[in-house]
């Protein structure tokens, strides 16, 4: 994750908790007009604004995908063209269908590579175009592609707008290679998600403002300090029991609430427990949002087998007990398309894979954090990434790591977790080399795992 | 996975296993060794070296007094005259590349310098001194304050280039023996242990009468009686108690000599005395280099061994397409490399290493069934047995044969069906397209299940390298009971597009560089120096 800590420059938006009176009997919160404040100063700078670029803050589920929709549409209307680029081809196509169904009327080109064909569900709308070669699509309002596709666009007029989304999970290089398309943009990401990564080194840049491995936000806002920066403050999808946690353990310094009160979200079952370990973790995470199941303390391989048949005994049992979810829409049966698992390695999502299919549950996500970025569920199940280790790397301690597992859920996230994560945190005090001119992330992977840890602990159930 | 059982493996052993069925990279003909070492507590002070190409003969390179200028710029100069000839001769030996669609007829060294240091440090110090050196202004310069001698900028040059190549995953234009050897074999004790050359060789190929632990323990702890190490540290870096109890007095006694003839006027004893002190510093030095000069050529006798990996040579030929840029770009009279990349060459660089890193990766394993096994483990590839060949053709005017084969495997591949996988055709230039089509678990009663490990069975559709007619070309799709490896990455990874350059450097990123913008001034503004704070009189 990447959070800039800023000491100077415009700050617009606010911060949310002083705006809106924390806790201190001043009127009382209303997330609704909150969010629309803050896209209205979006859109104003967007539309309006002086600067080339505006960056936009999103914690998870704030309605990112609505306000790239909501920013594409009304510059349309003003009568600009624009480009939008995200990172991967489903993000392309799922923003390219938010934007037709929007409104129809509106000419989108989805630009595409040879080997990778949109998602024939784009077929439904008549407003998409679909190509390989930008020239069929240039007359197009609104023509969107991957960082990876915009970056073969070579010798082409620039656009006058174009809208960035998953800003933070781009490489520096990637917007290095794209930028020359655009004269001014809106960057619209979130910062506590994982962060870009190189498979080589890239030690050797570490430092340089335009050090190609890290993210596209960084390298733009080292370059150019007075851009305005907004934050989203509202989470729509997180409940009101996770966005306090979500919110404190990852993004300390641009808090944020949900938009749903206390008690809003419900999750119900219709046969009760068994009164068993897993029925009682259910409860408990019915109850509260949260749920540990707890194994003995023990060093693993990484796909430790007992550990991956309770997250599979988890699901198993959701889908057995009859779950509901219960929000202000019409109460919800808790089906396996509502469900994700979510792992640190791929190693471990293929065998939580076998060992649900070995249970007979099928259509359940099951995915790494890298892959769960950016989407949303009832319910989750997480393997915890530092389970069963005996050491604490930077990989397994990456903030945005679990900060994605942890803030995919609507209703209620359940944790699998051998015991002794703790003191394995204060046996690995992280150890990562100070490089000189390197923004400092905050917060460290280490103390975020130590918070929500703490939190997890209340709602303890040992298997 | 497989690396930790190798070092178990290794451990149970009591020697060293292989973990490469093949030599993965290059190894020169005559490579020229250098075994550096620094001054404790002066990373940027040489103390010594021993470089050359012939290992009964090396030359010997000392800092009498390291802190001394006049005399590390001597040092420099003595490594310039070891290893330019060298460049040189390799520079003007060259073939000719024949044309092709993107490039006209160029001359191609037909070799280049391969430098061996004994470790990673020893990487960072050729490093170091290519940095420190490249900018020098030389004897030709009249307002040079400290003018070195006229090869010593070009050394710098040439060093700076190695040891950027060096980051290159695969290159072998300057290479640490200690990564090469972990590359070939695993060794019972850990990797930080394995950066110890002296240790790694005694798991690798224990002296007689002695196994591999032995071994190791005797070079990483063994003393001769007068308490120095039986096998000195690699290096750069030096052994204290060798620098507290015999170095120091040397250097003393060389510093005493020096003033002495300096102070007392110039005559023949004290001549005499500065000579042998300095005779005695060469001598010291030398003994703490030749055990490590030794390793490193004992390293390449092992390695010279294992057969040379198929594509090596395709690998060796990209450095030395390299060797001949930069011999180039020396010729042409362009400025030294500059202190920082700009934007545009720092992302050159990342992508055509993130690409050299994966067609390293996909070749290693094309080339070593061990590399390969990590890789199936992983499930990015799967071996097996053909069960069934079903022809079908693809749909439109010209139908394309598009078999579809039935694989029976042990090994699980992580993929979705509609993957892509490849398989590598002998004598074919490139390699197979197919596409996954499902993957499901055996029965139990299907027949010629050797083991009860988990079994699949693997159904893949071949898409391409069968030729251009309706009827496949002879021998490009194998037949029921063949033995086939297909991969889930790409054997021969391209490149991603080209980056802009450096005068179409965004906005985002700054806009253009000093350097490309023309009309600017053409020497390097310098930096100012940082403000003096408080914190500077702590």
């Amino acid at each position: 994750m990447t959070q800039p800590v800023r000491s100077t420059g415009p700050d617009p938006a606010g911060s949310p908790y002083e705006r809106f009176g924390h806790g201190r009997g001043a009127e009382p919160f209303d997330p609704g007009r909150a969010a629309a404040e803050a896209t209205a100063g979006i859109l104003a700078d967007t539309l309006h604004g002086s600067a080339r670029g505006v960056v936009v803050d999103s914690p998870p589920g704030a309605g990112k995908s609505t306000l790239v929709v909501r920013a594409a549409r009304e510059l349309a209307a003003a009568g600009e063209s624009l480009m939008i680029v995200a990172q991967t081809n489903a993000q392309v196509d799922d923003l390219a269908a938010r934007l037709a169904t929007a409104d129809p009327e509106l000419p989108v080109g989805r630009l595409h590579g040879s080997d990778s064909p949109p998602d024939p569900a784009l077929d439904r709308h008549p407003s998409i175009a679909k190509s390989t070669s930008v020239a069929d699509l240039r007359e197009r309002q609104v023509v969107i592609a991957t960082a990876a596709k915009w970056a073969y666009v070579k010798d082409t007029e620039p656009w006058r707008h174009a809208i960035v989304d998953e800003a933070y999970q781009m490489r520096s290089d990637a917007l290095l290679q794209v930028a020359g398309l655009f004269e001014r943009a809106l960057f619209v990401g979130d910062p506590g998600q994982l962060d870009p990564f190189s498979v080589v080194g890239a030690e050797q840049w570490a430092g340089l403002s335009w050090d190609p491995s890290a993210s596209a936000v960084v390298t733009l806002l080292a370059h150019n300090p007075g851009l305005p920066q907004h934050r989203l403050p509202v989470s729509w999808r997180l409940p009101a029991s996770a966005a306090p946690l979500v919110s404190r353990a990852f993004y300390p310094y641009t808090p944020f609430r949900s938009g749903t009160g206390e008690g809003d979200r419900r999750l119900g079952f219709g046969a009760a427990g068994d009164g068993g370990p897993v029925d009682r973790v259910l409860d408990e995470a019915a109850e509260s949002g949260w749920g540990l199941l707890e194994l003995p303390a023990r060093h693993t391989p990484r796909t430790d087998p007992e550990a991956v048949r309770a997250v599979a005994a988890v699901v198993r049992r959701l889908l057995d007990r009859g779950g509901v979810a219960f929000s202000a829409d019409e109460p919800a049966p808790l089906t396996a398309e509502r469900i994700a698992v979510g792992t640190a390695h791929r190693d471990q999502a293929a065998a939580v894979r076998a060992a649900l299919s070995e249970v007979g549950v099928a259509g359940v996500a099951v995915d790494t954090a890298n892959r769960l970025q950016g989407r949303e569920f009832d319910v989750t199940v997480v393997l915890h990434p530092l389970s069963g280790r005996p050491d604490a790397t930077a990989f397994h301690l990456e903030t945005g790591r679990l900060c994605v597992l942890a803030s995919r859920h609507r209703h209620a996230c359940v944790v699998v977790c051998r015991a002794g994560v703790a003191e394995l945190l204060d046996e690995h005090p992280s150890s990562e080399p100070v490089r000189l001119g390197v923004t400092v992330k905050f917060p460290d992977g280490w103390e975020a795992n130590h918070a929500v840890l703490s939190h997890l602990a209340e709602h303890r159930v040992a298997l | 996975m497989l690396h930790t059982l190798a070092r178990a493996e290794a451990v149970a052993a009591r020697r060293a296993v292989a973990a490469a069925t093949v030599r993965h990279r290059h190894v020169a003909e005559r490579p020229l060794v250098l075994v550096p070492l620094t001054t404790a507590g002066e990373a940027g002070a040489p103390l010594g070296a021993m470089v050359g190409t012939d290992r009964a003969v090396p030359t010997l390179l000392v800092v009498p007094q390291p802190l001394d200028r006049e005399l590390r710029f001597g040092f420099f100069a003595g490594l310039a005259e070891a290893l330019l000839p060298e460049v040189e001769r390799l520079s003007d030996e060259v073939e000719v590349e024949p044309a092709t669609r993107n490039r006209e007829e160029t001359e191609l060294c037909a070799d280049a310098l391969q430098i061996v240091v004994p470790n990673s440090a020893a990487v960072e110090f050729v490093r170091l001194v290519g940095r420190s050196t490249r900018f020098l202004r030389t004897v030709e310069d009249p307002e040079a304050p400290h003018p070195v001698p006229v090869p010593v900028p070009l050394l710098g040059r040439w060093l700076t280039h190695y040891a950027e190549r060096a980051r290159t995953p695969g290159s072998s234009l300057l290479l640490a023996m200690t990564e090469l050897l972990t590359r070939h074999w695993a060794t019972g004790q850990s990797a930080m242990e394995d950066q110890h050359l002296g240790a790694l060789l005694g798991w690798i190929d224990p002296p007689p009468g002695l196994d591999g632990p032995a071994a190791a323990a005797r070079a990483q702890t063994g003393r001769t009686p007068d308490g120095l190490l039986v096998s000195p540290p690699a290096g750069p870096a030096t052994d204290p108690v060798f620098d507290n109890r015999v170095l120091a007095p040397a250097l003393a006694r060389y510093d005493r000599a020096r003033a002495a003839l300096e102070e007392a006027g110039d005559d023949a004893r004290r001549r005499a005395e500065v000579a042998a002190a300095q005779e005695q510093v060469r001598e010291l030095v030398a003994s703490q280099l030749r055990p490590t000069w030794d390793d490193v050529w004992h390293g390449l006798d092992l390695l010279r061994t294992l057969p040379e990996a198929e594509h090596v040579a395709e690998r060796w030929k990209r450095d030395r397409w390299s060797f001949t840029g930069h011999r180039d770009r020396v010729r042409a009279g362009e400025p030294p490399q500059p202190k920082r990349d700009d934007a545009v060459t720092a992302a050159q660089k990342l992508a055509g290493r993130e690409t050299a890193q994966a067609r390293l990766a996909a070749q290693e394993a094309l080339d070593d069934p061990l590399a390969m096994a990590v890789r199936r483990l992983s499930g990015e590839a799967f071996s097996g047995t053909v069960l069934d060949v079903v022809m079908t053709w693809s749909e439109g005017r010209r139908p394309m044969p598009r078999p579809v084969l039935t694989v029976a495997t042990d090994d699980l591949p992580q993929a979705e069906p509609g993957t892509k996988a490849y398989r590598a055709l002998p004598g074919a230039r490139s390699a197979q397209s197919a596409e996954l089509v499902a993957v499901e678990p055996r029965g139990p009663e299907e027949p010629e299940r050797a083991a009860p490990a988990p079994g699949w069975r693997v159904t893949v559709k071949l898409t391409g390298g069968m030729g251009s007619g309706r009827t496949p070309k002879e021998g490009s799709v194998p037949q029921v009971g063949d033995t086939v490896v297909f991969t889930l990455f790409e054997h021969d990874p391209r490149g991603g597009p080209a980056l802009p350059d450096a005068e179409q450097t965004p906005w985002t990123h700054g806009g253009p560089p000093q350097s490309a913008v023309p009309g600017a001034p053409a020497a390097p503004v310098a930096d100012a120096p940082d403000p003096v704070t408080p914190e500077d009189y702590l």
